[in-house]
């Protein structure tokens, strides 16, 4: 089978998932079918010969991410909390501007033309573990260790809010 | 193009060889817990279905199958039929990446006894064991019912806090290896060089976050039928109820396959070189697979074992253990071996740090935690 037959049926894929995500009625299938997408982006990673991102993908956002979304909408009272419907003049509005949005994206893309790797010095290992480690831990070590900084603080700023302060109600 | 179909089908029987082995272990887990539970509680056991009871996972198969199959009004059928095949994929593809022997040679084609040697092995493990709480989590939710809604948020819970420190103590290992690929990782232990002489700590970090993951007690919150009546399969019937049974069986043996991998040196076997010499590598291959399989089998037996000797814990004991217990644990573990590692006596090192770590407990025990008098 051409690789390219596979990247068109998994792309499709991917739009028709991430499409059922807006469309979806109900909150818990939308969950679900952005964990379906999330799945058909590391397709697409495997595709590129990224593996590591793939792991990465799944632990981190199917794996994680999503279980607590999962965790959160499921102790929602989903017949109460019913999101009132919006206006026609919203749904109008809504549309268009995403509509717009959409356009330009595909026009700036269209327009950048963005050079394919030449083939005399494109290495197919680019996006291997290794690989990929010594570039984080070499060239781009002050942004990696930057961002590893902005998690450690996300991370305590999370704990804080989350923390029980004292005299208040035990459930 | 005739040797990679000769490989593809080679490999083919392979996962279907190991799928049989999986589901065959799994069948006799169900009568050998019961044996178990029997010896441990002086009774006799299952012995009416053929001789010493061994006909008994056949027969409650049987009875699996023949029982009305209810879906409850008012639930949403989908994903109620949804969760227990969810459960059971991601308990099956784990064992994937497993290393069962080393490379052999079968009708003139020469494979490796692994699904796939991927340099993310230990990853995919990773990635599979996270995704495999969503068949409680949507079984749980689609039953519409508060009890089976409360074992579910529990095991998603439960399954996310142990997974830190289960991973702290995989990095721990990657140190050592300094690969991903589970391969790699059995190779670097050959001849006696098993991680656990290595990893006592984070062998002891490992084996606990299985017994969370896998959801057996002393950590089977989500089935705790004192609290709530079954958990996430109190509405499940037939043959859904039995994929949900099924599934954890299968989650033992392949931690016991993955803990063995990683810990206790694979395929790895005392005698390796006389049977390669002796036989040839092919049967030294394959006497490897049984090693695996009969380690993992050990640690099935030990799951057993603690079944049916330690009680359940509390639920916020149990958070309290993964977040504030094994976590900084595992922390400790991998600062100890990353040292080691550095001056270049990982063995020595890995030691010290373990008895440091015990004297300190003693010594903050005797001088900070007060003493009920009885």
């Amino acid at each position: 089978m051409e690789i390219s037959s596979i990247w068109y049926f998994l792309s499709g894929l991917t739009l028709l998932s991430a499409l059922m995500v807006v469309f979806a009625r109900n909150p818990i299938h939308s969950v679900l079918y952005l964990v379906f997408t999330f799945f058909c982006i590391s397709g697409h990673y495997v595709l590129l010969n990224a593996q590591f991102l793939m792991a990465v993908n799944i632990i981190v956002y199917a794996g994680a991410i999503m279980v607590l979304f999962l965790f959160v909408i499921m102790m929602l009272d989903l017949k109460r909390n019913q999101p009132e419907s919006k206006s026609s003049l919203t749904k109008l509005a809504g549309s268009v501007v995403a509509g717009s949005l959409l356009v330009i994206i595909i026009a700036l893309v269209r327009q950048n033309n963005l050079p394919a790797p030449s083939e005399g010095t494109f290495v197919a290992k680019t996006g291997m573990v290794e690989n990929l480690g010594q570039l984080l831990y070499t060239e781009y070590l002050l942004p990696f260790e930057l961002i590893s900084i902005l998690f450690f603080v996300a991370m305590v700023g999370a704990v804080m809010l989350g923390k029980r302060e004292a005299g208040e109600r035990n459930f | 193009m005739n040797l990679l179909t000769d490989i593809f089908l080679a490999k083919a029987a392979f996962i279907g060889v190991v799928f049989a082995i999986t589901l065959g272990i799994a069948a006799y887990s169900t009568y050998f817990e019961r044996k178990i539970a029997a010896f441990m509680q002086d009774r006799i056991g299952p012995d009416r279905a053929g001789p010493f009871g061994i006909l008994q996972p056949l027969a409650d198969a049987v009875k699996m199958f023949m029982k009305e199959d209810f879906i409850p009004a008012n639930s949403n059928k989908w994903l109620f039929i949804a969760g227990p095949c969810l459960s059971m994929l991601t308990a099956l593809m784990t064992s994937a990446v497993v290393p069962f022997g080393d490379t052999v040679t079968v009708g003139g084609v020469t494979f490796d006894l692994q699904g796939i040697d991927v340099n993310i092995g230990i990853l995919w493990v990773f990635g599979i064991v996270s995704l495999g709480v969503y068949g409680i989590l949507i079984g749980g939710w689609a039953s519409n019912n508060k009890y089976s809604l409360l074992g579910a948020i529990r095991a998603a819970s439960q399954n996310i806090s142990y997974e830190l420190a289960m991973g702290l103590a995989i990095i721990a290992i990657l140190l050592f290896t300094g690969s991903l690929s589970t391969k790699a990782i059995v190779e670097g232990q050959q001849n006696g060089h098993w991680n656990i002489f290595y990893q006592p700590l984070g062998f002891l970090i490992f084996i606990i976050c299985a017994f969370a993951e896998c959801n057996r007690t002393p950590f089977d919150l989500p089935e705790c039928e004192t609290e709530l009546i079954g958990g996430y399969h109190t509405e499940y019937s037939s043959m859904k109820l039995g994929f949900y049974l099924f599934a954890e069986y299968i989650n033992m043996f392949i931690s016991g396959a993955v803990m063995a991998t990683l810990y206790f040196g694979g395929y790895d076997y005392p005698g390796v070189d006389f049977v390669t010499a002796q036989f040839g590598s092919t049967v030294a291959g394959f006497v490897g697979m049984g090693a695996l399989i009969g380690k993992a089998l050990i640690f099935v037996f030990i799951f057993m074992w603690v079944r049916w000797t330690l009680p359940r814990f509390r639920y916020d004991q149990l958070m309290g253990l993964g977040w504030s217990g094994l976590i900084p644990l595992s922390m400790y573990n991998v600062v100890v071996t990353a040292f080691g590692i550095l001056i270049g006596k990982p063995f020595t090192v890995g030691i010290a740090g373990f008895a440091l770590l015990l004297v300190g407990l003693v010594v903050y025990d005797q001088l900070f935690v007060k003493k009920k008098i009885a």
